[in-house]
């Protein structure tokens, strides 16, 4: 079991009152984590004392931050178990990961007539760029639904995936149901059609031990910000022969190897990827976000929040009027999404955020799956390796005096 | 500083205006995609151009539905003109509590969607 008490001083931010004598309760690490104390450190070091632009100088200073920013790729790529760190694309978050994808390798292999295959849980970020792609091209998107308890339907999967499927990708963890998704099982499904599989990480790298090669997917992608780390850096990873067959994303500097007036030629893996000077604090940040989770065990984190997760459901399900979204706990990540009868999800948020709670209200940048739902807008607590059960008692507390504030 | 002062949470259990008109002059709807809320609004005119009668359908959160309920109050007996130039502040000081840039976008979208009728109603006019 995690030491959450120890845990909770290694965050300035939790220490901080949300109002005057009201503690913060931070229920949106799935939106949005907080930093330990070692993350902010690290980004202060770098400016305080090797700050320069990477892969230009010759000078110390630039030596320094290149070897940090490049030792922090490494301990990413180790984190995921990839097997080569120039597989490991330093990207600004998950949505430019897909974006990367769907412009890159897309456009140079989606054709008119060709399908791409997503789910109905995604998020807008692996949504949006594919529904561009396809508007471009001429190429068919189609969804595999979700039942009643936010699990996908795979007895869809077979008459979905045909060999006009070219790309097959899909969230490993829902932000909204919280449900974990048989990873394997859907790539190796791709695979058998000829389908290139994407995995959307970004709810799963934060809170459970990721390796993209048992998972065998040819791309995924995730978000530093979620995950300790700043924001304005996240990681795309390929399979190299894939990455090796795609012309560059964005030109600039540092993704060339020679450029005259006639034209250029590309670097090597990953920088061909990498256009303009980098977010180096950020990539710093991130490779110490990475110590900080691996120092305490993805396994000991996805087990707290198991325990939280399980905790929350059953309190939570007591509250009048309330409708949990999701498969039990046993099957999701840290994530509770609820309505209450009579009130608006703004409505919730706003009263609870008076006790200090934060929590996500509206459609979490899933639209699709609210339409499905038929309801507009959503309530979302979510948690991580700091929240405790007093934490999830005072959620539900706070819960039960909106409905009398509502006259429920 | 508690937004949701009696008379917001009594709007909520009881709408003013609320229900949709037999026939209308003219009615619009719109809604608030970043969370959902929809509000649909029918007003009827008397001879003079003047609003006599109004109401209004959707769902949403209590700020957007108190508003709807003190907006349709308010405009009764006002022209067309009025609508038109009903400043954003004077809804704002109807709800009288301090909203945050988030909620007001709750709070006005009454008046976003009155205001585009109006105006559909008046260029169909001309």
């Amino acid at each position: 079991m995690l030491d959450v008490e120890k845990i909770r001083a290694d965050f300035p931010i939790l220490s901080v009152e949300a109002y005057p004598g009201v503690p913060l309760v931070y229920l949106d690490s799935a939106a949005s984590s907080q930093k330990p104390e070692v993350v902010l450190a690290a980004m202060d070091a770098y400016y305080r004392q090797i700050n320069a632009n990477v892969h230009r100088g010759i000078h110390r200073l630039s030596e320094d931050a290149t070897n940090a920013y490049e030792a922090a790729r490494l301990k990413i790529a180790r984190f995921i178990n990839a097997p080569d760190e120039s597989q490991i694309i330093y990207v600004r978050n998950a949505t430019e990961g897909f974006n990367l994808v769907a412009y890159s390798w897309g456009r140079q292999n989606i054709q008119a007539g060709d399908e791409i295959l997503l789910t109905e849980m995604e998020h807008h970020a692996n949504l949006v760029p594919w529904q561009m792609l396809a508007e471009e091209k001429g190429a068919v998107v189609r969804y595999i639904p979700f039942l009643a308890d936010g699990t996908l339907d795979l007895s869809r999967l077979d008459g979905l995936l045909t060999e006009r499927t070219k790309l097959f990708s899909f969230t490993a963890v829902s932000n909204v149901f919280g449900t974990i998704n048989p990873v394997r099982q859907l790539v190796d499904a791709g695979h058998a059609v000829g389908a290139v599989v994407m995995v959307d990480a970004a709810q799963a790298v934060p809170h459970t031990a990721v390796d993209v090669q048992a998972w065998d997917c040819d791309f995924m992608t995730f978000s530093g910000h979620k995950m300790c780390g700043p924001t304005g850096i996240g990681i795309l990873y390929g399979k190299r022969r894939l990455l090796e067959s795609m012309p560059p994303f964005m030109g600039g500097g540092d993704m060339i190897r020679r450029v005259t007036l006639e034209g250029s030629t590309w670097n090597d893996l990953p920088w061909k990827f990498e256009a303009g000077t980098p977010s180096i604090a950020e990539g710093i940040g991130l490779g110490t976000a990475v110590d900080y989770l691996a120092g305490i065990g993805m396994d000991n984190i996805h087990a707290h929040e198991q325990f939280i997760t399980h905790y929350a459901l059953e309190a939570l399900s007591e509250i009048k009027g309330i409708t949990l979204y999701g498969p039990p706990a046993s099957q999701r990540a840290g994530v509770a999404t609820f309505t209450i009868q009579g009130i608006h999800p703004h409505d919730i948020s706003e009263v609870v955020d008076k006790d200090g709670i934060a929590i996500r209200a509206g459609h979490h940048c899933a639209m699709p799956l609210h339409l499905r739902l038929n309801v507009s807008a959503t309530a979302r607590a979510s948690f991580y390796l700091h929240t405790t059960t007093q934490e999830i008692d005072k959620l539900v507390a706070s819960l039960n005096r909106t409905r009398k504030l509502f006259r429920l | 500083m508690d937004i949701y002062r009696e008379q917001i949470i009594d709007l909520h259990e009881h709408p003013l205006n609320f229900g949709e008109l037999e026939t209308a002059d003219f009615c619009h709807e719109d809604d608030n995609p970043l969370c959902g809320d929809i509000i649909r609004i029918a007003i009827n005119l008397d001879d003079s151009g003047r609003v006599y009668q109004v109401g209004w359908t959707g769902s949403g959160c209590a700020i957007s539905q108190a508003a709807a309920s003190l907006l349709t109050e308010t405009i009764k007996g006002m022209s067309l003109t009025d609508i038109q130039t009903f400043p954003p502040e004077r809804l704002l000081d109807l709800i009288g509590v301090p909203l945050s840039q988030a909620r007001r976008k709750c709070a006005l979208l009454p008046l976003k969607v009155l205001q585009a009728g109006v105006s559909g109603a008046v260029s169909t006019d001309e």
